[in-house]
């Protein structure tokens, strides 16, 4: 949960607009309270676009109309938190809290996870499920979203696989590059498939191989094994953290998984 | 002719209704699509399973003539099989989209179906004569030994039951990455246009490898895309002319002789948006679901997901009618948003005089408005009030604090019971409202 320190902090800002046009910096309880609840609804929407983008993935057919509809949604609501200057608070805070995170091994697997989705999926269905199980054993989640933002100079970010949770928040991005990628790039086919993954398919080895079509199988877990969220989940946390090795194919994007990862742990 | 029950002495009564009865649903089952022909005779349905059942008015009794006939099954037929895209590792559904009929040129007819990637045209003729005396074959197609023919005779037509036979003329296929949503008849009778949320093609009826891109609004990098087609049509009496609506809420106007991509648009339709009542999702809300021209070409409708709006194609900036479906849901939205009703695609539908038009709502209501006396009624589709000739009784949301007697409130309603589909005969007073796996066949009272 958000410290209450900080939630404090976060309503006498200064700069956000109140939902009444009050004068912030001399706020009535009232309008703290409007503030604080507007921000509640307006994250707990955030945070469920945002499990809305990653569920479309498992579908068979993801509806392009529902996806591009919540993307937007998602959209607006960054805009408008960066507007606030609320999304300049909630990235230092949670840049201040990962420091001091007590990080398990069932982060890194999450993170892994979307690491090796973000890979294998050049515009191909993603299947990936939710890693709440796996994160929800981390105490120190805020619930507040990860600012998704970066420096432009720098190029992309050197991927660095093994430290999932630090990340340089930097100059602003629209939105999430990295989930409208994998939002609106499965439904195209951009590159040819990246040579399969050993350790993914030593993840799926033990797998009934009849479940999939032969293709599948031959283009190292390319498509969506159609397997249900928690089975994959499950052989997950039987391999245990697998080597981050995969460092190289992670995109420089490695903030948006992440904080796509907050959203999921603080909720 | 009379649109709306009312004040009028005009009413509406159950008049059929076809499919199962249990409460287990089929999923295969679940209607899809609905449309009458051009003449009001033949009734096609689609379902999720991927067929078409076609049902045909009945000629009245003669001993009844206050009568109307019913509709009775004529063909059924599995119009599309489920598919699997080797590419991309997805299957492709078998769900009939939607199906539009051509006009009726000889004895037989035609209409056109579609699901996601494939559209087919389909020919059902019927057959009431068998030719007999083949020199060939024998009576049960055997073939005859050709040296045991000793003489020649003529085949003659004998008269046999009626079979009506449905069969595939036409496949258009592989002209769609993204899932088709609409497809329209042309009125010059020779070409349609297919519409999947990034691209509109248009074929011509006998060309099968071969389609026209009309429109294409896929961004260079996809991870601009930010709008999407939801719905087109061809205008009814001008065959340059057809529209499309999109996920903000625009429609779009396009002159087929201006250019060859019509990417540019001769008309935009677009009401400005009431900053009063903006939130987070003013934009999903104003999608538009469904675009109709009017029988007479003047008008157009749209369905967003709240209202029923109706446009005069020479105005552009607001609609000239708007009709409100269901406004007590506005409140409910993210509610609504939670469980993914929000994105649920009505249908909307003009009578045959253009002076009323008909939608679905929630909980097995459909919503009818008279666009001259500007009265609206909120009808039932359900088993309870499925008495022969039983008439309609309006039914009323509850949203004030206060709850009348036979008011329904809105955290009652069930919204799994939603009405997408309903369809209006072209020439009378008979409606189709397709209530998940039920087809409802309602029609007037004649006194």
């Amino acid at each position: 949960m958000f410290p209450k320190g900080t939630k404090r902090k976060f309503s006498d800002s200064g700069d956000e607009p109140a939902a009444g046009g009050e004068d912030v910096n001399q706020p009535s309880s009232v309008a703290v309270r409007m503030l604080s609840s507007y921000s509640l609804q307006r994250q707990s929407l955030l945070d469920m676009s945002l499990i809305k983008l990653q569920l479309c993935h498992m579908l068979v057919e993801p509806n392009l109309c529902r996806s591009v509809l919540i993307a937007n949604t998602v959209r607006q609501i960054q805009e408008e938190m960066t507007q606030d200057g609320t999304w300049q608070i909630m990235t230092q805070a949670l840049s201040a809290a990962n420091a001091a995170a007590q990080c398990s091994a069932d982060r890194l697997v999450a993170t892994e996870v979307l690491c090796r989705q973000t890979e294998a999926t050049q515009g191909e269905q993603v299947l990936k499920p939710f890693p709440a199980v796996g994160s929800e054993g981390c105490p120190a989640e805020e619930e507040e979203e990860v600012v998704v933002e970066e420096e432009g100079e720098g190029g992309p970010q050197p991927p660095t696989c093994q430290a999932p949770l630090a990340w340089t928040p930097a100059g602003k991005r629209k939105m999430d590059s990295r989930t409208a990628e994998q939002v609106f790039g499965t439904f195209e086919i951009k590159n040819p498939a990246p040579s399969p993954d050993p350790a993914l398919e030593e993840l799926f080895s033990d797998v009934d191989a009849s479940y999939y079509d032969l293709d599948t199988v031959l283009t190292g877990m390319q498509s969506a094994p159609k397997m249900g969220p928690y089975d994959l989940l499950e052989s997950l946390s039987s391999h245990g953290p697998s080597p981050l090795s995969s460092s190289t194919s992670c995109r420089s994007d490695l903030n948006e998984l992440d904080h796509i990862m907050e959203i999921i742990v603080g909720s | 002719m009379a649109g709306v029950a009312g004040v009028n002495d005009f009413q509406w009564c159950f008049s059929q209704v076809k499919g199962a009865i249990d409460e287990d649903v089929a999923e295969a089952d679940i209607i899809s699509t609905v449309e009458f022909n051009h003449s009001g005779e033949l009734l096609a349905t689609g379902d999720k399973g991927g067929r078409v059942v076609i049902f045909q008015h009945e000629q009245e009794c003669k001993n009844r003539p206050n009568l109307r006939g019913e509709y009775n099954v004529y063909s059924t037929f599995q119009s599309h099989e489920p598919e699997f895209d080797y590419l991309k590792s997805l299957e492709i559904e078998e769900k009939i989209n939607k199906i539009r009929w051509l006009p009726q040129q000889n004895s037989a007819h035609f209409l056109l179906s579609t699901n996601d990637k494939t559209i087919k045209l389909w020919k059902i003729g019927e057959r009431d004569k068998r030719a007999e005396g083949y020199n060939l074959k024998d009576e049960d197609g055997r073939l005859r030994d050709p040296f045991r023919i000793t003489s020649l005779r003529v085949p003659v037509l004998m008269p046999m039951d009626l079979m009506v036979e449905a069969s595939p003329r036409r496949v258009f296929a592989n002209a769609h990455t993204y899932h088709i949503n609409s497809i329209s008849v042309n009125s010059d009778h020779q070409t349609y246009l297919s519409a999947d949320d990034l691209r509109i093609n248009l074929w011509h009826l006998e060309i099968t490898d071969r389609s026209f891109n009309i429109v294409d609004i896929k961004p260079a990098n996809m991870e601009e895309l930010t709008e999407v087609i939801t719905a087109a049509e061809c205008h009814p009496n001008q065959c340059n002319v057809f529209v499309y609506s999109s996920s903000k809420g625009t429609i779009r106007l396009c002159d087929m002789r201006t250019a060859a991509l019509c990417d540019s648009h001769t008309k935009f339709f677009e009401e400005p948006e009431d900053p009063s009542s903006r939130s987070f999702f003013s934009e999903i809300i104003s999608s538009i679901s469904d675009v109709k021209f009017s029988h007479s070409g003047r008008y157009m409708m749209t369905r967003d997901y709240l209202s029923v709006k109706v446009w005069d194609l020479n105005m552009e900036n607001r609609p000239v009618e708007t009709y409100q479906v269901h406004e007590y849901l506005r409140s409910k939205l993210c509610s609504l948003y939670e469980n993914d009703c929000i994105f649920d695609k009505f249908e909307c539908c003009w009578n045959g005089s253009d002076s009323a038009i008909m939608t679905g709502s929630y909980n097995n209501f459909f919503r009818m408005f008279d666009r001259n006396t500007r009265k609206d009624i909120t009808l039932e589709a359900s088993r309870e009030s499925s008495k022969p000739r039983a008439t309609l009784k309006p039914r009323k949301v509850s949203t004030g604090g206060k709850r009348k007697k036979d008011e329904i409130s809105v955290d009652s309603l069930d919204f799994n019971k939603k009405i997408l589909h309903t369809a209006w005969h072209p020439k009378e007073n008979v409606i189709a409202v397709a209530a998940t796996n039920n087809l409802y066949i309602f029609q007037d009272k004649i006194n």
